[in-house]
């Protein structure tokens, strides 16, 4: 992947104070994280650009929280003191925001404080979420419950039969006894595979589907090397064949073509134009865009839907509430490109806890088989991070239903764990 | 005709109802795929239709939801037990007559059966 440069210069000096506190050498740093020591050196003196993977690893070298480095400790603390009083929870309450800065200057300990039980709540609710989604959806814990009861119902129905019908011919007797064995050893292996998956749990934040893992790879920084260590056969080929597709797209739109065209400001502001003025296609430019990242789309992601809404393809922007594939708000734009194919829409989305983005999205069509096969759309969404407050037209966006805090949304499906919600209204009434 | 028609994947589960319902009786006939259950039950005409939820190809809630939509009112309004892995039971399942949660006891099995063929 191609690095990109984060917009504060400091962040190499943030770098580096970091690491003379901790008495750490530039080249032991520099290892570890995969990088030349002279490399760093540039880094840390604000010469070079880093990208958001490199100050990843950076900070969990250093053993201090990315966004700090990115962003600063002070400017952090206010953001996440903002973020606190920005929760559902604080709906009804009027933290003076106007005076987060005299707070954090006069009781910075309490700040701290603060600031650590809302990390940890933020964190318990994101697990919380994790393991609902899984309990709920996971296609493989679904499958093996199934396979358990399936057993367990053979069993008991099987042993019931033994023990209660009396007179057996000896025929069916055996017939029985040999369903009972193979049925306990199903169970007994089922068991074992379902505690092990369970276990797998405790893992934060590890990798589950193959999607999530090329997701993460992705994320990490899409190296080949690292194809070869990732869990599964599928997760390896998907992830071969996605960066089969990146090199394509970057033969055909180099990065430096790219960055060129950008410098056109009225290109910059407009993927359509940019697409006009390279002469490619747009779902093309949209695709290197977020792959690239060139100036005025840092920390871009994409979504990439198909025709039946399933989310084929998912890269982050910090911030953004990353939808669960097979359970996203119905409100992204993304979806909104699916009714209008071939028309590139621009929406500026916010989120619940008030941050903007503004999204492109585009809908293409398709005949791979010809002028009798199906035909195939894909939707594509191109979002960026709004400097300062979202505009107030901004479109309303959530999570996934179950874990919105957003009471009136005309396109909830169900209610939220986490906020209290009226139990049926909008679109699921309708549709009953 | 045929008493009951059976469509389970569960071969083993389908062997024991299998036998605790003939003891009573009923003929029963067995089919195992969401794929072709259709057809079978035309086929079997069954007076009443054990129907798994879980099923490979075809799931038990589409099956029943072609079921009551078959032209033919007389097989449309078979009457349906459902045999269903969830504790809950969902809109599209109350489409059947009864719902059975697996694991069941014997004992209620034969007395829903007993009841539904009257």
């Amino acid at each position: 992947m191609t690095e990109c440069s984060t917009p504060s210069v400091l962040t190499g000096t943030r770098i580096r104070e970091r690491r003379l506190s901790l008495s750490r050498r530039q080249s032991d740093i520099a290892r570890a994280v995969g990088i030349s020591p002279a490399y760093l050196n540039l880094i840390e003196h604000n010469r070079r650009p880093v990208s958001p993977e490199l100050v990843a690893r950076l900070a969990e070298e250093l053993d201090v929280p990315a966004d700090e480095l990115a962003e600063g400790r002070e400017e952090v603390r206010i953001a996440a003191l903002r973020e606190a009083a920005a929760h559902p929870v604080a709906s009804g309450l009027s933290p003076e925001l106007d005076q987060v800065t005299e707070l954090l200057a006069r009781f910075p300990g309490w700040g701290q404080v603060l600031i650590a039980h809302a990390r940890r709540a933020g964190g318990l609710e994101h697990q919380l979420v994790d393991l609902s989604d899984r309990m709920t959806q996971d296609p493989y814990l679904l499958t093996t419950l199934h396979e358990v009861l399936s057993a367990v119902t053979a069993v008991r129905s099987t042993a019931a039969i033994l023990v209660e019908e009396g007179e057996i011919s000896d025929e069916w007797r055996r017939r029985f006894h040999t369903n009972l064995h193979q049925d306990s050893q199903r169970l007994s292996m089922t068991a074992q595979a379902l505690v092990a998956y369970l276990d797998s749990f405790e893992a934060e934040g590890s990798a589950a589907t193959p999607q999530e893992e090329v997701e993460a790879w992705l994320a990490s920084g899409a190296s080949d090397a690292e194809i070869t260590r990732l869990a599964s056969d599928a997760a390896r080929g998907m992830a071969a064949g996605l960066q089969a597709d990146l090199d394509a797209d970057r033969a055909v739109l180099p990065d430096q073509a790219l960055s060129d065209a950008v410098t056109n400001p009225e290109a910059r502001a407009d993927p359509v134009r940019l697409a006009a003025r390279l002469d490619m296609p747009l779902d093309l430019v949209m695709r290197r865009l977020a792959d690239l990242r060139p100036a005025g789309y840092e920390g871009a992601g994409l979504l990439v839907c198909d025709g039946s809404g399933a989310l084929t393809l998912r890269r982050a922007a910090s911030g953004f509430p990353l939808p669960r594939p097979g359970d996203s708000c119905a409100l992204l734009p993304l979806y909104q490109a699916l009714a209008v194919p071939q028309m590139a829409l621009v929406r500026d989305v916010v989120t619940p806890d008030g941050r903007g983005f503004r999204t492109f999205s585009h809908a293409t069509r398709s005949q791979p088989r010809g002028i009798s096969g199906p035909l195939l759309t894909t939707a594509r969404m191109l979002f960026m991070p709004i400097d300062g407050p979202a505009p107030a037209d901004a479109l309303a966006i959530g999570p996934a239903c179950r874990i919105c805090s957003r009471a009136e949304c005309p396109a909830r499906r169900e209610p939220s764990i986490l906020v209290p919600q009226p139990a049926r209204n909008g679109a699921v009434s309708r549709d009953l | 005709m045929q008493d009951i028609l059976m469509i389970e994947d569960e071969v083993n589960i389908a062997e024991a109802v299998r036998f605790i319902l003939s003891r009573e009786g009923w003929q029963v006939a067995l089919h195992a795929d969401g794929a072709g259950a259709l057809e079978a039950i035309r086929h079997h005409r069954p007076r009443l239709l054990i129907l798994d939820l879980m099923l490979p190809n075809r799931s038990g809630t589409e099956v029943l939801a072609d079921l009551r939509a078959d032209p033919d009112a007389e097989l449309a309004a078979t009457p349906v037990l459902m045999l269903t892995a969830r504790g809950q039971v969902d809109d599209a399942a109350a489409q059947a007559d009864h719902v059975l949660s697996k694991p069941f006891d014997n004992a209620d099995l034969r007395a829903i059966v007993r009841g539904m063929l009257g």
